[in-house]
């Protein structure tokens, strides 16, 4: 029983990490992709966030 | 078994003028539900009504050369069954009858459609350099909200009371899922930097009749657009207007199978909460979804373990009683999402608003270094909203296809122009399609005709699934005009 473990852990470490590098390379290409998109977003972005911010005055409604 | 919950959605768009700090809001709301460039029919909503246009006649006509009366006449009714009109300060669109939750979620992002064609087309007659702009979203940061309402048929033979036990706390914690998601709190509530809901911070009573002030969890109009003997509307004012079509969907689809179980017996417990308000609130102000609940028979629960409750229940309920696929799909998406939001909050980025936006304003954050009270992100928040194929940072994600959509633009754009076509909505489509010159006033559960002679027709539609398109197509594609129309009804 013990050395049936012992056998299999090796493989084990071995699944563990490929699955920490294929976790670290999907990170990495969302950090990619979320600032491709913040720059995108900054590109149509109101101009003056502060003036647009203020004046945004909304009645109540319903 | 329970009555089919035809359900419909009701939304306020937010409305600023760029160039104009000082416009006149109810103006420029006219001004876009006049400027609506597909078949739609002004009309007087219903002749009960003291005055359908009365805040826009009020407000004068400098600026913008809303001379003509007429014109500011801002009730329109649409060939896709909607109501067009300026409510208070605000454009609304009200999606006709729809006979299930897609088809809800499908009419209610055909409005967003239908108030950006009509921006477009009112903005040629401003001057240079202005704008009008609209927000699908229920605050403006300010203390000021406007509605997002649901509304479901219901039998008339339930006891409301049953719905204010049973309906409280699923519209309170529902909330982990209906929120658009905003940057602070508002309406003197405690300070946070980022919540689920434009709208909780508004709501301060469990039950009532206000929607205005005083907002209540469950609202208890009763106005049935329908046979009162037979019916209800529940009318739902707790939500957020969403963009994410999932969301819309879940939102519509939850809640109409809460109600119809509700109807059937089949909620086995009412999960009272001990302070339904305060919960409202607490909810929302905790994106990390742990925050516990204090229960009226004693013990503590989260707002996601109690939907993870009602979700069991209600797939019991799927399993017994509803046959269509489209239910099935509402219990796949809900259990996708509240599994989600269990594990890694975040994962629902690609459906739930308040995630998506919530992802996007920490990008910015750690990428500039700003804080919770910078310009930039409340900026962020607003424009998350703005219903520009452009502009708006909902649509932007869906082209990166970082939002998953239910339907397609061609879907969309034909529920721009044709109505649903199982429930009375349709009627009430064809006849502004095919009558225009005739049709002089309508309401949910009813038309009225000119057509020539001494006295007006009133066509009464008291049946929300009468009026679809098997029992009055054969009909509509027979009558040369509405005098035939009329005569074939029996005069």
């Amino acid at each position: 029983m013990a050395d049936q473990e012992r056998a299999r852990r090796p493989a084990r470490r071995q699944e563990e990490t490929d699955e920490a590098e294929i976790i670290e390379d999907s990170v990495e290409a969302d950090t990619e992709k979320i600032d491709e998109l913040l720059d995108e977003i900054d590109s149509v972005l109101e101009e003056n966030a502060e003036e647009f911010v203020k004046n945004y005055v909304q009645k109540g409604g319903e | 078994m329970a009555l089919r919950k035809v359900l419909g959605t009701e939304t306020e768009y937010g409305i600023t003028v760029r160039g104009q700090p000082d416009f006149n809001p109810a103006v420029a709301s006219a001004l876009v539900i006049n400027a609506y460039p597909g078949d739609r029919v002004r009309v007087q909503w219903s002749f009960e009504e003291e005055s359908p246009g009365r805040d826009a006649r009020g407000f004068g006509h400098e600026g913008y050369g809303v001379a003509d009366p007429d014109s500011a006449l801002v009730n329109a009714v649409l060939s896709n069954g909607a109501r067009l009109y300026v409510d208070h300060a605000h454009p609304e669109y009200s999606g006709p009858e729809c006979w299930d939750p897609l088809q809800g979620a499908l009419y209610d992002k055909a409005g967003e459609v239908v108030m950006h064609i009509s921006a477009v087309e009112a903005c040629r007659a401003l001057p240079e350099g202005h704008e009008i702009r609209l927000y699908k979203n229920n605050s403006d940061g300010k203390g000021n909200s406007y509605g997002a309402h649901e509304n479901y048929l219901l039998a008339r033979d339930l006891p409301f009371g049953d719905v204010i036990r049973y309906a409280t706390t699923f519209l309170v914690t529902r909330q982990v899922f209906t929120g658009s998601g905003k940057v602070g709190a508002e309406n003197g509530r405690p300070a946070v930097e980022f919540q689920l809901t434009q709208r909780a911070d508004f709501f301060e009573e469990e039950v009532g009749l206000e929607t205005t002030l005083k907002r209540p969890i469950v609202n208890t109009r009763d106005e049935p657009h329908g046979d009162p003997g037979k019916y209800r509307r529940l009318h739902v004012i707790i939500g957020d207007a969403n963009l994410s079509e999932v969301q819309t969907f879940l939102k519509l689809g939850s809640m109409a199978l809460l109600l119809a179980a509700l109807e059937d017996g089949a909620l086995p417990e009412t999960l009272e909460l001990e302070d339904p308000v305060e919960a409202c609130w607490k909810v929302s102000h905790d994106p990390t979804l742990t925050e516990p609940l204090s229960l009226a028979e004693g013990g503590r629960a989260t707002a996601l373990e109690l939907q993870f409750r009602y979700l069991e229940w209600m797939e019991k309920y799927v399993r017994s009683e509803m046959d269509e696929p489209v239910w099935d799909q509402v219990i796949e998406v809900w259990r996708g999402v509240l599994e989600d939001l269990e594990s890694e909050p975040m994962k629902t980025a690609d459906r739930l608003d308040w995630a998506a936006k919530f992802r996007l304003l920490e990008g910015f954050k750690a990428r500039d270094g700003l804080g919770w009270d910078a310009a930039k992100l409340k900026a962020l928040d607003l424009q998350y909203h703005d219903v520009h194929p452009e502009r708006g940072l909902y649509h932007r994600l869906v082209r990166r296809g970082a939002m998953r959509r239910l339907f397609t633009d061609e879907e969309v754009a034909a529920a721009v122009t044709d109505p649903p076509e199982r429930t009375r909505a349709y009627f009430r489509g064809r006849c502004v399609r095919d009558f225009p010159e005739s049709l002089v006033a309508a309401n949910w559960d009813s038309l009225v005709f000119d057509v020539g002679e001494a006295h007006l027709k009133r066509v009464p539609m008291m049946e929300p699934v009468r009026g679809d398109r098997d029992r009055v197509g054969p009909l509509l594609d027979s009558v040369a005009d509405a005098s035939e129309l009329i005569e074939a009804l029996g005069g």
